[in-house]
Parts: C-alpha cells; structure tokens; sequence
C-alpha cells in the first residue's frame, strides 16, 4: 500500500472498488495523472519561452482544462479513432501521445518540428496518432472532424447499411466556438447521417475577452444538442474521471448507435486567451476560484485518498514531466532552420507542371 | 468517337470513377433524388446507391468541410456546388482547411478532394447568380483550379481531377452543359496543368480558358475572313497555369489578347497578360488586350448583360487594335 499523500480520513466514492478510481487501477491513474502534468510542466515552459521571444505570434496555453483533453482522450482507441480540436492544441495533441519535443520544435519554428517550422502552435498535427489538428479558424475544424467521422461511416457502410462505423472521432472546440455557423451546420449533417462524432465544447468562460453569457441565447451549451435530436452532456470539466466516464459512453453510443453526442465541459483557463492578453475583463478572485479546482489536485488527491498515489511517487512524475520538457526545449534549440528550399515544399502532393 | 454533350461528358467521368474506386462519393444538393440540379449526376444514385450518392441539406461551409475531413482519412468526395455562387460560403472550407492542411501539417496530409459545379455568366440570373469566379480559386496555392471548355476536356480533366491527391476546383458552366462535342470512346485522361493549342495562326495570338473559347474560336473564325491569322489557345488550367504556352505563343505572333469573362482586376485574365509581359516583352508589337466581364454586378436585363460580357464582336475589336487595323 502506497503512502498516503492526505492521511485525513474520507469515505471513498461511492461505488468505488478498493484500490480503483473510475474503473482504473493504479498504474492508468498514474499515466493520466503524469500526462495531465506534462501538459501543466509544456504550457509553463512555453509561456517562457515566449517571453524570451523563442515563441513568435499567437500561443493559446491549455493550463487549467488539462482534465478535459487528457481525460475525453484517454476514453478513446487511438488505432481507429480521431482527434481534432482548435487552435489552443498542445493539450490534445500532448494527450493523443505526441512527441513532446516534436511540438516544442514546432513552436521555436524549427526544421525538426512536428510540420518542419511551417504551422507553429495553431498547427499541430500527428497523422500517425490520428491527431488532426490544430486549426487556427474558430469552429473551422468541426465540419472537418464530422468528415472524418463520415469516412469511418462511409468505411463501415460498405459491409451493408446500418453496419457499424470502423471508429469515432472526437473534436473539441471552445464557446467561442458554439455560435459559429460551422457548429451547427455540422451537427445537423452529424445526426441525419448518424455519424460516429463526439463533440466536446470546452467551456472555458472566455470567448477571448468575451464572458460566454453575454453572448449566447442559451445558458446551457448541451442543451443545443436538442436541437438537432442528438444527446447533450453536461459534465465537471475539472474532473478528469468524469469526463472520461461521458466520454466513453458518447464513444460506445456513437459506435453501438450512430447517435453523436454533445458533451459540455465547464473548464477554466488560467492564462489569458493568448499570450497578449493582458485579461482585464476578469478578476483574480474568479481565476483563483478555479484553481481551488485544479484538475490535477483533484485527481492527486482522490488518488491519494484511495492510496492510488504516494508523495514520492507524484515528486517522481513532476520531475520526470520536467525533464522531457527541458529535453523538449534543448531539442527546439538544437533544431535548424528550416532550408530556404523549404519554403516551395509541402504545398503539393503531386508536383505541378515541370 | 461519340458526340455527347458536356453534361454527358461529366457524367460519364463520375460514373467511371464511382465504379473504379469505393474511395469516390459524391455529395450535393439535389445530387441523388433528383438526379443533379443540372442532371449532371443522373442515373447515378440508381446505380450506385446512397451510400455513394449523397443528398445534403443546403449547407455549403458544412458539407464542402465534410469532405475536407473525409479526404484527410484517404476518401476522394466529390462536392458538388449547385454553383460557385454558392460556394461562397464555403469559402474559409477551401482556402483555409482544403488548400492549406498539407502545408500546416508539413506534408503530413493530402487532400485527394474535387469541388466542382457551373461558374460563370448565364442568362437572366442577375447579379448573385451569373457571376466568374475562377480568380478567386486561382489565386490559392494549395489549390489546384482546372475550367474545361469543351466536353472531351470536361470529361478527361474531371477524371484527372478525382484522382488528383490535391484539392481541385472544377469550373464548369451552366451554358455549356448541353454543348455537345467529339469525346473519344476510350478511356482517357487530361493532365492538369497543360493548355490546348486549339488554333495555330501566325498574326494574333488569342489566349482564353473556360465558357468564352467558343466565342474566341469564332472571333477567330470572322478574324480568318478578314485576312488576320489568330491563334487560339485553351489554358483548360488556370492553376498551375501553363505558362510555357502562353509563353510561346506570345512570342510567337508578338500580339495577345485575353479572354477572361471574369471581372477585369486582379483577374487570371490580369495575370495572364502580366506573364506575357514578363516572358515575351522583347517580341511583343502591341500591348496585350483583356477582353474582360464588364467591372459591374451582373444586369438582369438581357441587353445590359449581354453587353457585360465578352463578346465575338469584342473579341475581334480587341484582335484588330493588337493589330492597329482600323475598326
């Protein structure tokens, strides 16, 4: 039995099965609980880094919703199942298992970036592990992540109508997001073809520097998904567990059914929309309501209440996290430039005319 | 050899590639049950069932991203614009997400993805729906934008296109549809890429793409009568241009006019004549003509939208001033 981080007493979940959190034994809490800190150890340093201008243009840090992307992704089997999300994406594609270095080399703009210095932050992508981006356009990304889910429609049809889907794909987006015309052009196509799509709108509270509840009809995001007679889940963004736990259920529907799911996750960012924003539309008191909230001190300190997680074992994973992160920054350092013949490369899949 | 029309022609090539390769589907408005707005796609869902042949809601920016998505994973979806009017709204689709993944990505992606429908001026149609817009797809990198003329290169380069692992805009024309013209028998394809050398003359050189060549090969015919030997070429691409082509013929006959029924500014047309100043300026003995869509929204009234746009007449006017031959 592992030391416990909290020895005051508390009962456990209710449900929970002795040594197990969420259905999850000790050594998937502890990879959860490290790659949420990974993500928390990468945007730290990234913000650095932008401050020594080693980062150009605009970085959009996940710190805070790191139980969103880490626990909707960690429900998913990446071998047929698909990623895409928005502009703030190093979170997700930290959690679909990239290669931390290869996304610090992309942010420095280095030749040994993940897309060879020619996408930056906005731009990750990972097409072995289905992680589609990455895309800079608000909304611009859901009609896309809804093809992809028609192809795993379209792949499985071919075995006869009604047959199942060969996977499902999940696309976050934020409530600035929700209004745009992509959304719900995308959900209705998602319902009537009955697409295997989860869609995951990050509800951070800030449309950039716009409170969410100045600008949509509806106080409930999930309720949206009414409108076009698909499922809609509200879920605690801040709990990692939780999101996984709706997560998989929209999965298994999607798969089993064909019905897409919209799922709410209430979530904070810490920092502001992007590096420049100097975040005058909100208190301290409400950013540090929030962090009382931190979604890996919940989960630390579930897992310590369960004895799923000891001091030394959680000083092990902030320290291990730390190090890939400095390696990540050593190898962006170390990265070239990008050759000037670069620049004609990547356009074209067949070459155009002689 | 089979004379068929340009509709004919474009049904074929789908037909063709729907049956060669499960990876193709089409998807539209009114493509399946109804058998295409222009019937292009007619006979097609019967043949090849829903799955295959897809109906949509009226949703440009959802469906022409939809299928952005699904060639990312390796399918080749046709799109079918009812008309490039309507692409419009699918504008952020095309140029931010179909023309741009492979680049943000670093060649981790290709997007095998055809968007095609009728482009241009037809009749009665006022200003939101006869309108060019072959600038606007030309104008992308990423893109690749090819404008058949007749129906053996609407049928080749439609083939062409659908099998390209690059986005490709087709521009078709609602005026051409029922054009009908000698398509070989057996199968073949277009490259991308290549003009058509439709006329060789010695005196003028009249370089167009797309609709108008019909009416550029009769201004080359009433040119013909007046003693004036006009070459006509057909770009059938106008990305990547052939910019060979256009550079040989240009020094060839040292006089070019440009057919482009497009709005004059920053055209193809535009940029066209710019590539013949920079290639064949040494040779040229006139400044280069654009016979352009007039710089005015479409008129409804027949007269006032015949007169905006190219015309035989125009067409010859131009050729004769290339030619300082009194009009």
């Amino acid at each position: 039995m592992a030391d416990k981080v909290n020895p005051k007493p508390s009962a456990p979940a209710p449900g929970a099965t002795p040594g197990r959190l969420g259905g999850l034994g000790k050594a998937e809490l502890l990879e959860l609980l490290r790659r949420m800190q990974l993500i928390r150890s990468f945007e730290e340093r990234a913000g650095q880094m932008y401050g020594l201008r080693k980062i150009g243009g605009f970085c959009h840090l996940y710190n805070g919703q790191e139980a969103v992307g880490v626990g909707a992704i960690s429900a998913l089997d990446l071998s047929t199942d698909y990623v895409l999300t928005g502009y703030r994406d190093h979170g997700h594609a930290l959690a679909c298992g990239m290669d931390p270095k290869a996304i610090m080399a992309e942010l420095f703009g280095k030749a040994n970036g993940s897309s060879r210095g020619k996408g930056g932050s906005m731009h990750l992508f990972d097409a072995g592990r289905h992680f589609l981006g990455g895309n800079g356009i608000v909304g611009a990304q859901i009609p896309v992540a809804t093809g992809v889910a028609f192809a795993q429609a379209y792949r499985g049809r071919a075995a006869g109508e009604g047959a199942k889907p060969t996977g499902a794909t999940l696309c976050f987006f934020g409530d600035g997001a929700i209004h745009q015309g992509a959304f719900h052009e995308s959900l209705n196509l998602a319902r009537i073809w009955k697409l295997p799509a989860v869609y995951v709108v990050e509800n951070n509270q800030w449309g950039m520097g716009t409170s969410w509840k100045r600008v949509s009809s509806l106080e409930e995001f999930h309720r949206m998904a009414d409108s076009y007679g698909m499922v809609g889940v509200d879920v605690d963004g801040m709990d990692l567990l939780a999101v996984r736990e709706v997560v998989a259920a929209a999965r298994k529907r999607a798969l089993d059914e064909g019905i897409p799911t919209l799922i709410e996750a209430e979530t904070y960012r810490y920092k502001g929309h992007s590096m420049s924003d100097p975040q005058k539309y909100r208190s301290r008191e409400e950013v540090d309501e929030y962090r009382s909230r931190d979604p890996i001190v919940v989960l630390k300190d579930r897992m310590a209440e369960a004895g799923l997680v000891a001091e030394a074992e959680w000083e092990t994973i902030v320290k291990e996290t730390d190090a890939l992160v400095d390696e990540s920054v050593a190898f962006a350092e170390a990265g070239a430039e990008p050759a000037p013949g670069a620049l004609y490369e990547d356009i074209y899949a067949t070459e155009l005319q002689p | 050899m089979s004379v068929i029309t340009y509709r004919e022609a474009l049904n074929r090539a789908l037909d063709e590639e729907l049956a060669r390769d499960d990876s193709v589907f089409l998807m539209g408005e009114e493509v399946a049950e109804y058998d295409g707005a222009y019937k292009v796609s007619k006979g097609l869902l019967a043949k090849y069932g829903a799955r295959r042949v897809v109906d949509t809601p009226i949703t440009e920016l959802g469906f022409t991203g939809l299928g952005v998505g699904a060639a990312m994973v390796g399918l080749r979806p046709v799109i079918e614009w009812m008309t490039h009017n309507f692409a419009l709204l699918a504008l952020d689709q095309v140029i931010n997400e179909a023309a741009k993944m492979r680049s943000m990505s670093g060649g981790q992606f290709k997007v095998p993805i055809v968007f095609r429908g009728p482009n241009g001026p037809a009749e009665y149609l006022a200003a939101q729906h006869s309108q060019a817009l072959a600038s606007y797809w030309a104008h992308v990198p990423g893109l690749k934008v090819v404008a058949p003329a007749t129906p053996a290169d609407a049928y080749g380069l439609l083939k062409s296109a659908i099998r390209d692992d690059d986005p490709v805009v087709v521009l078709e024309a609602e005026m051409a549809y029922s054009w009908k013209g000698e398509v070989p028998d057996e199968e073949y394809l277009t490259p991308i890429g290549k003009a058509d050398l439709k006329r060789s003359g010695s005196d003028v050189s009249l370089i167009t793409f797309g609709k108008p060549l019909k009416m550029v090969l009769e201004a080359a015919d009433a040119l013909a009568a007046e003693g004036v030997s006009a070459e006509v070429l057909d770009l059938r691409t106008v990305r990547p241009l052939d910019e060979a082509a256009i550079r040989e013929t240009a020094r060839k006959t040292g006089r070019v006019v440009v057919v482009d029924e497009s709005w004059p500014v920053a055209s193809v047309g535009s940029h066209v004549a710019h590539l013949v100043a920079r290639d064949a300026f040494d040779r040229l003995d006139a400044p280069v003509e654009l016979v352009s869509g007039e710089d005015v929204p479409m008129p409804y009234n027949h007269g006032l939208e015949l007169a905006a746009q190219p015309s035989v007449a125009k067409i010859v006017a131009a050729a004769r001033r290339a030619l300082y031959k009194e009009s």
